[in-house]
């Protein structure tokens, strides 16, 4: 029995889910703690690259959309009771593609360098109603009292408030949201996507209306923020809205291009490749005194990986394979 | 709202309107003139307190000056800076795709901010402005208004005057404006394009550096002063139109008026009052008040 | 208006500021002929087709295509009532193959945007259409090739096909034989004939050879105005087309 050919071109990522599936086993309780972290920002890259790589545009306020969820999953929260998951996840993603319609609706009115500009304006925007107003307890921040559950009947099928049940609920999201993406960049609506992101005026002459393309886009990929957003609520219990702030949307764009724009397995390698890189700088045992400036080193990685990787980690096989082929014509 | 209260809000918002106009002016152009989206220019304005901070103790005690010298002698190391980062990293960024360009300017901020960590520390620092320009002026009654603050606004006009006058009337100023509206053009016209990106780029980080200079005494020097500035910059380059001079000072304005009068009659939305603005520009002009080009 | 004209341009006039590109610019497109737009350069005549094509707005005027008022359309609600055009400089997609630049065009006759989960590549209708450009173009054998490995002439021949494959009763084309040597001249040519009898088109073009050979109607354009429009050999003859020219040979 041969397997289809879409099937064995997946066997990578078959073996890394199997690989996190297995991980929880042979992880101690830090390691499992970061590999929840990682995808979780994994499911928000995957969110930033449907509008970056795949429709070509570059916003610099995502993380709006990731706060705006994470918020809502702690206000809508009962402060005493068990919030019911498959009423609250919604809600949460709900919110957050609100917000995306709003600032889509207008940003997209925008080309170009004002595009990410006014995308980075109004996550501002979002930062400061946190920040600023009592409506999620200001600069301190609110909890997440109790933790959702899924119940079924009277019984509890699912509890967040166990790590392990919550690590799996983390890999079974970035595993259906890389599937989603998957399959709609395949479908005519993500074709439609690809040949905007290649040529806008080309599809407008073929008779494409963009706007409404891009527009719808941008709320699925804010929506999908907002996924990223609610696991990153349930895990700490604790949303505060630095989490709203452009270093936040600066360090996903990071992501994306460090892993490799254009692939979706780029996104999930360049979370992966941040977050060790953030814990590596971060290190006292590695630099002493002077991790306290990891931001620096932080800096230096970004401008060497953008300067000298333009296509990720996942093109490094492919640019190291084009500059051996030149080298030897140059001797 | 009384009459003095209204002349010294009226004054504030002039004042800060005309500071963002400074910084906002230099974004404006490198992005017109050199399509480089430069994230890192609201590390200028820092750069230019903690020299503000930093520069009048040694300026005092090797050069007998005070505040003007000071200002000068931050000013030339302003443009010293400029050029360099210029020739060393800037023009590295101008055919790469905008996402590079963030990225990398982005990279810069994080640079900036932890050198400064390293070289003046994270406190909290104050700048004492010149003695006679302390003191204030009286409005009216019962108000007084603050020498230096006017100072201030004056300093701002006077730049923005000697940018109207270099931009409209010299020759390096036709190069600037017709680099603004179509940047192939002027090359192929045999103008020394290198050279004009230098010289423009030193200019914008010396006139973030000015403003962060003359404000230091008013808004104290701290980490991390330099991204909200940054941002409003944005916004009035937004507002204004890319690459217009004239958009930009008239959107620093507004953007100056809708702050402060926000800050006074709706405490609470203060902070997002700004972006409502530029919402309803947009809304209205995708492409700015003064688009260019 | 004759039933046989399917897109009329009436007055059509374009100012930018204080320049009028395009002044009190008339014409009819009729099925199975071709009306090429010559001209000295600037006389407006890519302006002319992107006002026809929507991309930029016309000043004054109308244009109505099959007897409907689309002066206020947005370009791609044009394109899908059957407006189709071709570029001056190549706009194809490099990265996609040959097939997938005609079978995304076609796609836009095919949209169904909300429908997520079926695979692009099982449309049919789009594939066929796309096939379909690709053979009348003489693309078909090179449908997995990457268009931007083409030659000049093929990507210039992929343009039309891109422009085909959304199945339009009218052609705009902008200078297709751009950049082309003999040969590749001579292939175009003999489709641009096939193209007729289907179509109506629009040809904007320098080289006066192929427009006196294939042309139906001729309009020339001297600063944004016209100054004749009539049957080649009249504009052949005409006093004010020969002075506008200066000693070019029209013979």
């Amino acid at each position: 029995m041969t397997m289809s050919p879409s099937l064995a071109r997946r066997w990578p990522d078959l073996a890394v889910v199997a690989l996190l599936a297995a991980f929880p086993w042979f992880g101690g309780k830090f390691e499992v703690d970061l590999a929840t972290t990682i995808m979780i920002l994994a499911v928000f890259a995957l969110s930033l690259e449907l509008l970056v790589g795949a429709t070509g545009l570059v916003s610099f306020g995502h993380a709006a959309f990731f706060g705006v969820a994470a918020y809502a999953t702690a206000l809508l929260a009962p402060k005493a009771a068990a919030p019911a998951l498959l009423v609250l996840l919604p809600a949460a993603m709900a919110a957050a593609a609100a917000f995306a319609a709003f600032v889509g609706a207008l940003s997209l009115r925008t080309r170009g360098i004002y595009f990410i500009m006014v995308t980075l304006a109004f996550a501002q925007m979002a930062y400061y109603v946190f920040h600023d107003t009592k409506l999620g307890g200001g600069s301190d921040g609110i909890y997440l009292n109790v933790k959702p559950v899924l119940a079924v009947g009277g019984a509890v099928v699912l509890d967040l408030d166990r790590s392990l049940a919550f690590y799996y609920f983390a890999l079974a999201a970035l595993v259906a949201t890389f599937a989603f993406l998957a399959v709609l960049l395949r479908s005519r609506f993500g074709r439609a996507l690809a040949g905007i992101k290649a040529n806008e005026q080309r599809m407008r002459a073929a008779g494409f209306s963009t706007y409404p393309y891009k527009l719808a886009a941008f709320v699925v990929a804010g929506a999908l923020a907002g996924l990223a957003g609610f696991l990153y609520a349930v895990k700490d219990g604790f949303v505060n809205p630095e989490i709203l702030a452009w270093h936040q949307s600066g360090a996903v764009l990071l992501m994306i291009i460090l892993g490799g724009i254009g692939r979706l397995r780029g996104a999930v390698l360049g979370a992966f490749a941040f977050v060790l890189l953030k814990e590596f700088f971060q290190s006292e045992a590695i630099f002493g005194a002077f991790a306290r400036h990891w931001q620096l080193l932080l800096g230096l990685a970004i401008i060497a990986c953008v300067a000298l990787m333009p296509d990720g980690l996942i093109g490094l096989a492919a640019q190291l394979r084009r500059t051996r082929a030149v080298a030897p014509r140059a001797s | 709202m009384d009459l003095a209260t209204f002349l010294v809000q009226c004054l504030n918002a002039l004042q800060y309107g005309l500071l963002l106009f400074l910084v906002a002016s230099g974004l404006t152009l490198i992005f017109g003139i050199m399509g480089v989206i430069n994230l890192a220019h609201g590390s200028f304005y820092m750069i230019g307190a903690y020299l503000a901070y930093a520069l009048a103790p040694w300026v005092a005690l090797h050069l007998g000056g005070g505040f003007f010298t000071a200002l000068l002698l931050g000013m030339m190391l302003a443009v010293a800076f400029g050029y360099a980062l210029e020739w060393g990293f800037v023009s590295y960024l101008y055919e790469r795709e905008h996402l590079q360009q963030v990225l990398m300017t982005y990279g810069l901020i994080l640079v900036f901010e932890e050198l400064r960590s390293l070289l003046a520390g994270d406190d909290v620092h104050g700048v004492k402005p010149p003695d006679w320009l302390t003191g204030s002026v009286p409005l009216g009654d019962l108000m007084t208004y603050p020498v230096y603050r006017l100072f201030m606004s004056g300093v701002c006009i006077a730049v923005a005057l000697g940018l109207y006058v270099v931009i409209a009337r010299t020759r390096i100023g036709m190069a600037i404006r017709a680099g603004a509206s179509n940047r192939e053009m002027v090359q192929s016209l045999g103008v020394n394009i290198r050279f004009l990106y230098r010289v423009v780029f030193a200019a914008g980080v010396a006139l973030a550096v000015l403003a962060g200079m003359i404000a230091a005494p008013v808004s104290s020097v701290y980490p991390g002063m330099g991204n909200q500035v940054l941002i409003i910059s944005f916004v009035v380059v937004v507002i204004g139109g890319i690459g217009s001079i004239r958009g930009a000072f008239l959107a620093s304005l507004l953007v100056g008026v809708v702050d402060t009068f926000g800050k006074v009659l709706f405490p609470q939305a203060a902070g997002v009052l700004v972006y409502v603005l530029m919402a309803a520009i947009l809304l209205w002009r995708p492409e700015g008040l003064f688009r260019q080009g | 208006m004759r039933p046989d004209v399917v897109l009329a341009a009436t007055d059509v006039t374009r100012r930018f500021g204080g320049l009028t590109a395009v002044d009190r610019v008339s014409l009819e497109l009729v099925r199975g002929a071709v009306h090429a737009v010559i001209g000295t350069n600037g006389a407006g005549k890519s302006t002319l087709v992107n006002v026809i094509a929507g991309e930029l707005p016309a000043s004054a005027g109308r244009i109505e295509l099959d007897g409907v008022d689309v002066t206020h359309w947005p370009q791609p609600r044009r394109a899908r009532a059957g407006l189709g055009r071709s570029y001056q400089r190549t706009t194809i997609f490099p990265r996609f193959t040959v097939f997938e630049n005609c079978r995304l065009s076609a796609q836009s006759r095919h949209q169904r945007g909300w429908d997520w989960w079926s695979a692009a590549a099982r449309c049919d209708a789009s594939a066929t259409q796309a096939r379909d450009a690709m053979a009348r173009t003489g693309l078909a054998t090179l449908g997995d090739r990457v268009a931007g490995t083409l030659s000049h002439g093929q990507k210039r021949q992929l343009e039309i096909a891109m422009c085909l494959a959304t199945a339009p009763q009218v052609l705009l084309l902008d200078e297709p034989l751009a950049g082309m040597g003999p040969e590749e001249t001579e292939r175009m040519l003999a489709l641009l004939d096939a193209l007729k009898p289907g179509h109506a088109i629009l040809l904007v073009e320098h080289d006066m050879d192929a427009v006196f050979r294939i042309a139906d109607r001729i309009t020339v354009m001297v600063n944004g105005g016209v100054i004749a429009s009539d049957r080649p050999d009249a504009v052949r003859a005409n006093a004010a087309v020969q002075t506008a020219y200066l000693g070019d040979t029209l013979a």
